[in-house]
């Protein structure tokens, strides 16, 4: 039962995007189209259900039994970039397709401040393991949800005759306030 | 001294991290909930860009060029756990309400970006400048965010009252941060494009 109330409340009340402001800049940079959109969530998914595993196992093996609690974003940081090489590298070896359709998404991902949040958030929550791999899976479905809908809504705005400040960044933010207004509706849910 | 102004003006209008150049924008969304808090971001963000601008200028020559991205990275982070680490001991509440974005400095793309594009070419008093420049772009449009959403989400500006009882609260939720900084951004373009 508790599961049920993380991955809801982490796909939709506390939404990474639209209430806690974490994963802007992939948000904003990768919802023109539908396609790429979903392209990007699958990738942020995967990479971060392995960077939590692999961030838990290090905090609690490495960090705490050492007393180097201090090193965490040092340590997290280069952990999480070195893994999204990793795991591109690897994706390339085993599955050719599944690369070539997540391989242009993963080094943009090292610079998505969600996975970098979400491993410092599992920490400070005190998850157990599998809290935290489903914590944060739950977490980058509710990215992907984001930047899916995001991206319907800015196709059509394309199509829209609007003054030129107003095009782009701008309106894609206002857009977003819509639908975070919306997504508060689910605060209620957990 | 002419050119070496220009790299600091230019961070404050022309290359304005938030409003041109659109980096950095989790915490300018999430930390903006006061135009202390917004203030506050803005310095601790400052300081750890200004300096990894001059530790990253003064080692151009010494890190290699395949692993420079790594190399910065460590550079950068170490100054945010130096800032992490100061705000736990002097500013406490500061600290506990910027919460994960703290941290998060690791990762704003404002930092990386002119480690790469400014620091690594330049020398170290202009990489300082061009730091500061920035930083201070990125903290006034940290600063004036806060104060919009302060004003209309609960009526004070920095904690002094302008009028009694309870603002729009939708502005210091996530939904108002969308909404200013949308707006803003539009006045913004408004008023450099008159100038141009």
């Amino acid at each position: 039962m508790e599961l049920f109330a993380i991955i809801i409340g982490s796909i939709f009340a506390n939404n990474v995007v639209f209430a806690q402001s974490l994963g802007i800049c992939p948000f904003l940079g990768v919802s023109n189209k539908v396609g790429t959109a979903a392209g990007m969530g699958a990738a942020v998914t995967f990479v971060m259900a392995i960077s939590s595993l692999v961030v838990w196992l290090l905090q609690y093996y490495v960090l705490v039994p050492l007393g180097m609690e201090y090193m965490q974003t040092i340590v997290f940081i280069l952990v999480i970039a070195a893994l999204v090489q990793m795991v591109e590298i690897v994706l390339k070896k085993i599955s050719p397709s599944l690369y070539q359709a997540l391989g242009i998404f993963l080094p943009l991902i090292t610079t998505n401040c969600a996975v970098l949040g979400v491993a410092l958030l599992l920490v400070q929550k005190e998850y157990n393991l599998l809290e935290s791999v489903v914590y944060a899976t739950s977490i980058a479905l509710g990215f992907a949800l984001a930047l899916v809908i995001m991206a319907g809504i800015r196709e059509r705005l394309e199509l829209v005759d609007m003054p030129k400040g107003v095009k782009g960044v701008p309106i894609a933010l206002i857009t977003a306030g819509i639908l975070a207004m919306a997504f508060m509706g689910f605060s209620g849910l957990v | 001294m002419g050119k070496n102004l220009k790299y600091f003006t230019d961070g404050i209008l022309k290359n304005n991290p938030t409003f041109v150049l659109v980096l950095g924008m989790c915490p300018t969304l999430a930390t903006t909930t006061s135009a202390f808090n917004g203030m506050g971001m803005g310095v601790a963000t400052m300081f750890v860009l200004v300096m990894s601008n001059i530790v990253i200028s003064l080692l151009k020559n010494v890190i290699p060029d395949k692993v420079r991205i790594p190399a910065f990275i460590v550079v950068i982070s170490s100054f945010v756990t130096v800032v992490q680490l100061l705000m736990q001991a002097y500013v406490q509440d500061l600290y506990n309400t910027l919460g994960v974005f703290i941290p998060l400095i690791v990762v704003n793309c404002i930092i990386l970006g002119r480690a790469e594009a400014f620091a690594s070419k330049h020398n170290v008093w202009e990489s300082a400048l061009d730091g500061l420049g920035i930083g201070l772009g990125f903290t006034l449009a940290l600063t004036l965010i806060g104060i919009v959403r302060e004003v209309l989400g609960s009526g004070s500006i920095f904690g002094l009252d302008i009028w009694q009882g309870d603002g729009a609260l939708v502005f210091i939720l996530s939904p108002g941060a969308f909404f200013v900084l949308g707006y803003l951004m539009i006045v913004f373009r408004k008023l450099t494009s008159k100038n141009a």
